[in-house]
């Protein structure tokens, strides 16, 4: 098996005329969190949409799990399946906690009864949702919504875990639970995880590998300590210092 | 005032005596407003859903066709119908007219566009990050269409409750394809507008106050469902 779960190559994608990706290569390997940085409109979710198959690419190629998928040629739904984002701002149904939860294995037609029930109510509880489980899930706090929305993500164990800014919004505790079940997680089963956040903190939380994207290319991709103590590039030292422009080209 | 008095004593009496005759135009008129809006909702909210998720070109002439279908003066699609269901209509040999299926054609034909454009509209509202999610986590198409609909429910209903107005409460369309034939094709609003012209006030009274309870314990109902959903 191959170490890396993608691998990325020349990938652009463009809107109305105007470019914003164009990434020259880029891997995400199993087992690891990766955190992508950069300024707002850097192209950072953008990347995840096509990372989730959620768009095509206007160029280039993204290798998942060996296999090439362009613009032309996307995977099916079971590959898709394999791989599941959660957005900055959770959009959950009109339904309970537990049924917002257990979304993705009643879609897959998973059986939710025995070892598997104990499961979803251990991750919900572990969430600190175990009160709220046959609350409504629309009317539950931002924090809260956003917790359900995790669950939701990790009850599936998915290959890939994509997380764009999930906690940007979030007070403190609710960040501090998040990010806990997310390094639990990876503990847990070795799953490969890359989210998205301008929180330079929050990537020296929690990533092994941290990259920096800006207008819509990787700049530069470093193993946590190196990236923050000694990064390589101008533009790098400039955004740890808070200095970097939207306007300046990469 | 007397004729009034007179209407609600008689509705009384004929609902205590559960007199057969107006028990057949009531379970005829159930039957016929049922099935209409059966098919309505069957056509309408799938309709509906896909109009609502998915752009196509001349998306806008079909809505604004939808609308309009929305405003249609009955009597018009009551002709329409009686057109294609007569001897030299294009559906002249099926031999529907002046039968309850013509009735439940030319409602069905009146509230389809209402139920579309209500579901449309309750499906547009839905939150595009919902249906982003949804195929994150690997809803197929036909799952993905099914949780909007389920995430629209309250629009969906809304929408039922409007069709069930516009032809529980018909009349031009009805007499016109279906002649207010006794036994067979007279309904509570056609009943109505003999027993009126018969100068029975009291009796047409008693089937309009018979109406009105069938339309409010269904709006009742709908508001029921609706509580229940807002919590």
């Amino acid at each position: 098996m191959e170490s890396s779960v993608y691998s990325v190559k020349n990938l652009s994608k463009t809107y109305d005329g105007k470019e914003v990706l164009n990434l020259d290569e880029f891997e995400l390997h199993r087992g690891e969190i990766f955190g992508l940085v950069g300024p707002s409109g850097a192209g950072k979710s953008t990347f995840l949409r096509l990372l989730n198959f959620l768009e095509k690419p206007t160029g280039g190629i993204i290798r998942f799990n060996g296999r090439k998928y362009d613009r032309e040629e996307q995977p099916d739904l079971e590959t898709r399946r394999r791989v599941t984002t959660v957005f900055q701002k959770p959009a959950l149904m009109k339904s309970s906690v537990w049924k917002n939860v257990t979304y993705p294995l009643r879609i897959r037609d998973i059986e939710i009864d025995g070892e598997l029930e104990n499961k979803v109510d251990k991750l919900i509880s572990d969430i600190g949702l175990g009160d709220l489980k046959y609350k409504r899930a629309d009317k539950l706090s931002g924090g809260e919504a956003q917790r359900v929305a995790v669950a939701r993500a990790l009850v599936f164990e998915p290959e890939v875990l994509l997380l764009d800014e999930p906690t940007s919004n979030l007070d403190p505790t609710n960040i501090s639970i998040i990010e806990e079940k997310i390094e639990r997680y990876r503990e847990k089963t070795h799953k490969a995880i890359l989210f998205v956040t301008h929180n330079i903190f929050q990537a020296r939380r929690l990533a092994d590998r941290v990259g920096l994207l800006h207008k819509g290319c990787l700049i530069e991709v470093k193993d946590r300590e190196t990236f923050f103590s000694s990064p390589e590039n101008e533009l790098t030292e400039r955004f740890l210092e808070g200095d970097l422009l939207h306007e300046e080209t990469c | 005032m007397d004729t009034l008095i007179e209407g609600f004593s008689e509705a009384l009496l004929l609902l205590i005596r559960l007199d057969p005759q107006v028990l057949e135009i009531i379970l005829l008129s159930l039957r016929v407003t049922g099935s209409a809006l059966f098919l309505s909702v069957i056509i309408g909210v799938p309709l509906g859903t896909v109009m609502g998720m998915v752009e196509f070109p001349g998306k806008k002439i079909v809505t604004a066709l939808l609308y309009t279908g929305m405003g249609f003066p009955p009597v018009v699609i009551g002709l329409f119908v009686f057109i294609m269901f007569s001897a030299s209509g294009p559906f002249g040999q099926l031999g529907w007219l002046f039968t309850a299926r013509a009735i439940v054609v030319a409602q069905t034909i009146l509230s389809l566009p209402l139920v579309t454009s209500f579901v449309m509209t309750s499906v547009m509202s839905i939150d595009d990050n919902l249906i982003k999610q949804m195929k994150s986590l690997g809803a197929s198409r036909k799952q993905l269409y099914w949780t909007v609909i389920k995430e629209a429910r309250l629009g969906a209903v809304v929408a039922i409750a409007a069709g069930f107005g516009a032809v529980i409460s018909e009349v031009g369309a009805v007499m016109l394809v279906g002649g207010n034939i006794e036994g067979k094709t007279r309904v509570l609003t056609t009943a109505i507008m003999l027993e009126t012209r018969q100068g029975n006030f009291g009796l047409a009274l008693a089937l309009g106050i018979i109406l009105l309870i069938i339309a409010f314990i269904t709006n009742m109902f709908i508001m029921k469902f609706q509580h229940r959903e807002i919590k």
